[in-house]
């Protein structure tokens, strides 16, 4: 009997797996995650014990789209950070179907820019899929609660100009997190750019 | 031979400036009028691309091989490249040396949230990003890439049910 019902709970987890497959929407708790950084240390949103908030970046080096974010991801980290959301970028591709994402790769463009937020790979690429993220770029703009739980207050794109940052009308994510500290709904608290497909694992 | 080898030449030149069309730049607007609003029993093939985008430029000769192989059909196959409007030159480039034959539109849109939706509202904006009309609906929407033996597949079966729609009317 013991036997079925662990049979039975397991397939239960297997269906809720399948059926959770979409990843995270707006007002979903987030759930933690430990991933190697650039330097080799283990971070996870535990770490960020002051912090307000958290900026989860999905990202990549070499995705055209991205490389246009860079130093936009660069800027939202310094003048974030202060306001206590700090920038996590997360890696989520694999180097066996994109060798410009391998880790070695990683550390050299996180040095060369001098990247001031963690940059770190998702080998199993378990948290991606867990955020439901499909491309890079891709953020999660999380805010800390009472209980130091995280719950997802906006996804989608950093601004609504991917092409030019002085053509920018809308930040999302600035306004996301200033809404946030304010106290005020996040509006628009969902929003879609087009962006490079993450290269999952071939099976 | 000498003349052989010149004609060749000269033929070689032609077909080098004929093949490969001049890129469309297009508001989404007036994209939809090219396949979404066509109330006609042509399927119309929507792919989604950009230069930079590997996936899209791998996958994009299938879709060539398509428009081939359902010639003699009611199919139409078009690209809409999602590169910035200042790369025209640049996209005109790639698709005289890629010697694309379907028609190829430059869509002339900053943000994306104005239009991805009105696509189709499950696409997440990573390309490639395929989508099919018919009869003014859209029959089909898939983001991420093809086989060739997919594509066919899908634009054979897509192509069928509608009419069976329509017969059915």
């Amino acid at each position: 009997m013991k036997k079925i019902s662990t049979l039975f709970a397991a397939a239960a987890l297997v269906l809720f797996a399948a059926f959770t497959e979409g990843g995270y929407k707006v007002g979903d708790k987030a759930a933690d995650f430990k991933l190697k950084n650039v330097d080799n240390k283990m971070v996870a949103m535990a770490d960020y014990k002051d912090a307000k908030g958290i900026i989860v970046v999905f990202t990549c080096n070499h995705c055209p789209f991205a490389k246009k974010y860079e130093s936009r991801i660069m800027d939202l980290d310094k003048k974030m950070k202060a306001k206590g959301f700090p920038v996590v970028a997360i890696s989520p591709n694999d180097p066996n179907v994109e060798p410009d994402d391998s880790f070695e790769n990683m550390q050299k463009l996180a040095k060369a820019k001098g990247y001031t937020f963690p940059y770190l790979i998702d080998e199993t690429q378990n948290v991606a899929k867990e955020y439901g993220a499909t491309k890079t770029p891709h953020v999660y703009v999380l805010e800390k609660q009472k209980d130091a739980s995280y719950v997802v207050k906006y996804i989608g794109a950093i601004d609504d100009n991917s092409d030019d940052a002085s053509a920018v009308k809308e930040k999302y994510v600035e306004n996301a997190v200033n809404n946030i500290l304010a106290g005020k709904p996040v509006t628009p608290d969902f929003t879609k750019a087009i962006g490079c497909g993450i290269k999952w694992k071939k099976s | 031979m000498k003349v052989v080898f010149k004609i060749t030449v000269v033929a070689f030149l032609f077909a080098f400036v004929c093949i490969g069309k001049k890129v469309d730049v297009v508001t989404f607007g007036q994209l939809q009028e090219q396949a979404a609003l066509k109330n006609n029993d042509t399927l119309y093939v929507v792919n989604f691309w950009a230069t930079w985008c590997g996936p899209c430029v791998k996958e994009m000769p299938f879709f060539e091989e398509s428009s081939k192989i359902f010639a003699n059909q009611k199919v139409k196959i078009m690209f809409v490249c999602l590169n910035s409007v200042k790369e025209v030159a640049g996209v005109e480039r790639f698709v005289k040396a890629k010697k694309i034959q379907n028609e190829v539109f430059l869509l002339n849109e900053t943000n994306p949230n104005n239009w991805i939706d009105r696509v189709d509202g499950t696409w997440s904006g990573l390309i490639p990003a395929t989508v099919m009309y018919k009869g003014g609906e859209e029959v089909f929407f898939k983001e991420g890439d093809f086989t060739q033996v997919q594509l066919d597949e899908t634009i054979t079966n897509m192509n069928k049910t509608i009419i069976n729609n329509i017969d059915q009317k």
